[in-house]
């Protein structure tokens, strides 16, 4: 149970349209990721679906019923915020606790579904500690916890993971994926990350100033980016674009090449140009190739074995299939 | 970075100011201790020597003593009640955002600037007064009798006049207090299905407690001594003598020193013990 379609959605705050017309399906049990620059109206989204922001018009349906003018608390679904608004007061226990004593559940099965919520995430001995005395990892469990026990219809997540140091964002990742599979609910989750968008998805949005850019599964719009936009922002390193001659060639305005789409040579290639840095991460190594003649720079990936340093002269061949060919209003030619 | 070295100089350095304060505190208190001692009656033969404890049992046992803690009890139990919860409401409705937000929180700070003296004549002889007071004009505006408020519900006349002066000082403390809560708790609140009112008790109240605790400390030890506002109004008549007041006419209107000072002792330690206690509550919640 968890279908949310959106219909000729709009909102706008006084004069500015953040969000133009947009319709969507999010299907049961799906994870869908939101994903966009800052300020391209994912986070608002999101808001519209938990109700917490009015939409200005169109209609949002969850499983079948019209949900528009449902408040927030009755559309059977749990948010997981960027603060993950803890109330500070209140133990690890009584926070878990909250909805379902608002929901006036009796205290047998409270203490259940705490105790089944504490025990899924790792939470039993922080039971009786306040938020201020956790890590922000354990915060981030109880925020979800806190979600869980209501059993909701999806789960939203809105940026959860941006507070989080490096080591543990890879960590929670895991576990949030972990917990999709368990529990098999639908999930959206919003974020500005494209490699949590990557990794957890079944389904990617890629937003920008409120549009819809592109929806598909991760390697679709790895593969074949619908535009400029999704081509450059998913994928890290970013996509080369290359205009001029070099695109006219393949009969395009501009064409697109991934970074670990190019192969480097010390002695021959199509293009050739001069190293500037080179970033070793060990397994990889990353070039930015200048004075090519196509672009400002080339990012190239290489085999972290390579080892081209600043000011080398090197060469690039790109693998002729997977060149990606856009027109001159930024679409994808196929 | 204090080295042995610099912490001297910095106690030297602070010497004055301490030596300063603590003279102007041990001072009067040493006075007072020494006349609260003795007969000293400046009109009737002035320093009439040693009575040991004689005014400590006289202030006590006086028919008026009982009746004044009664009174100061009333009036900043009063206080604190009304200024609290409607500092609450109102920092709670400053909180929304509306037009003119600005004008309008200097403009419910205001009474805070006025003097003592001349905001209890001004509610004496510009609302209360049961002639010309513009209380008098409503209730005849609706056919009733008015009321002579400083005689006939007196207590309740300075516990107003006195929480219209504080109210801004708490509304202050409280917005600022409640600014400072993060609205996605009220929002998860929300999605965690609280309805407004138990939003209000169970996220707005705790976030505020630390703020009403200290709004509650500060105005008692300010309430415990207010004179102003009884010297020109009542003038300790009907039910309205408070401790302080008692003291002030059995100095100056009694010309008895000693059992002023006597009856000063007392004041002390009241206001101790009431700081004792706030001391250790606001000391819990400080430290949550």
């Amino acid at each position: 149970m968890g279908r949310i379609q959106l219909k000729s959605v709009t909102k706008s705050f006084g004069d500015v349209q953040v969000i133009p017309p947009l319709d969507l399906t999010i299907e049961d049990g799906e994870f869908t990721v939101f994903v966009g620059p800052s300020g391209c109206g994912k986070s608002t989204l999101l808001r519209l679906i938990a109700g917490l922001e009015d939409i200005t018009s169109g209609s949002i349906d969850i499983d079948g019923a019209d949900a528009t003018d449902v408040p927030p608390a009755k559309r059977g679904l749990a948010m997981v915020f960027q603060s993950y608004a803890l109330y500070p007061h209140m133990t690890v226990r009584k926070n878990i606790a909250f909805p379902l004593r608002m929901a006036k559940l009796d205290q047998a099965e409270i203490d259940k579904r705490v105790e089944g919520a504490a025990s899924v995430l790792n939470l039993t001995d922080y039971l009786d500690r306040r938020p201020g005395q956790l890590s922000g990892g354990q915060r981030q469990r109880v925020a979800i916890g806190r979600a869980i026990v209501r059993e909701p219809a999806a789960f939203l997540f809105d940026e959860p993971l941006s507070n989080l140091d490096a080591a543990l964002r890879v960590g929670m990742r895991l576990e949030i994926s972990e917990l999709h599979e368990r529990l098999a609910t639908t999930m959206i989750y919003v974020t500005h990350d494209q490699v949590e968008a990557m990794t957890m998805a079944d389904k990617i949005v890629v937003l920008q100033a409120g549009v819809i850019e592109q929806v598909g599964s991760p390697l679709e719009l790895y593969r074949t980016p619908r535009n400029l936009f999704v081509a450059g922002f998913i994928g890290s390193p970013k996509m080369n674009f290359i205009e001029g001659d070099e695109a006219a060639k393949h009969g395009a305005q501009t064409i697109g090449i991934r970074p670990e789409h190019i192969t480097v040579s010390e002695t021959e290639g199509d293009w050739s140009g001069v190293v500037s840095v080179s970033e070793h991460l060990g397994s990889d190594t990353f070039f930015h190739v200048h004075e090519t003649g196509l672009a400002d720079t080339i990012t190239v990936r290489a085999d972290g074995e390579v080892g081209f340093r600043h000011g080398d002269r090197i060469h690039l061949t790109p693998r002729a299939d997977v060149i990606h060919r856009f027109d001159a209003k930024g679409l994808r030619i196929e | 970075m204090a080295t042995q070295h610099s912490r001297s100089v910095a106690r030297l350095m602070m010497a004055p100011a301490v030596v300063l304060l603590l003279g102007w505190m041990l001072v009067p208190l040493t006075m007072t201790l020494y006349f609260s001692f003795k007969k000293y009656l400046p009109l009737r033969g002035g320093d009439l020597g040693w009575v040991g404890l004689d005014n400590y049992v006289r202030f006590v046992s006086s028919s008026s003593f009982w009746p004044a803690v009664q009174a100061t009890l009333v009036i900043v139990g009063g206080v604190l009640v009304i200024t609290v919860v409607l500092g609450i409401l109102l920092a709670m409705l400053l909180d929304q955002p509306m037009w003119g937000q600005g004008v309008v929180r200097i403009l419910v700070i205001a009474p805070f600037f006025v003097m003592p003296t001349v905001s209890a004549l001004v509610w004496k002889n510009m609302f209360m007064d049961p002639v010309n007071g513009l209380l008098a004009h409503l209730w005849r505006f609706f056919g009733a009798e008015p009321v002579s408020w400083l005689s006939e519900a007196s207590m309740t006349s300075i516990i107003m006049i006195v929480s219209w002066q504080w109210l801004p000082f708490a509304t202050l403390i409280l917005l600022t207090a409640i600014q400072s809560l993060d609205s996605e708790q009220l929002e998860a609140a929300e999605m965690d299905g609280a309805p407004v009112l138990k939003r209000f008790y169970h996220i707005i109240l705790p976030h505020l407690s630390r703020a009403i605790t200290i709004v509650i400390l500060i105005q008692t030890i300010f309430l415990l001594s207010i004179f102003a506002e009884i010297f020109v109004t009542t003038g300790g008549a009907f039910g309205t003598r408070t401790l302080t007041y008692l003291i002030f006419q059995r100095v100056l209107e009694s010309q008895n020193v000693g059992l002023g000072s006597a009856g000063g002792v007392y004041a002390i330690i009241l206001a101790n013990i009431v700081a004792i206690f706030l001391m250790r509550i606001v000391g819990k919640n400080l430290d949550a």
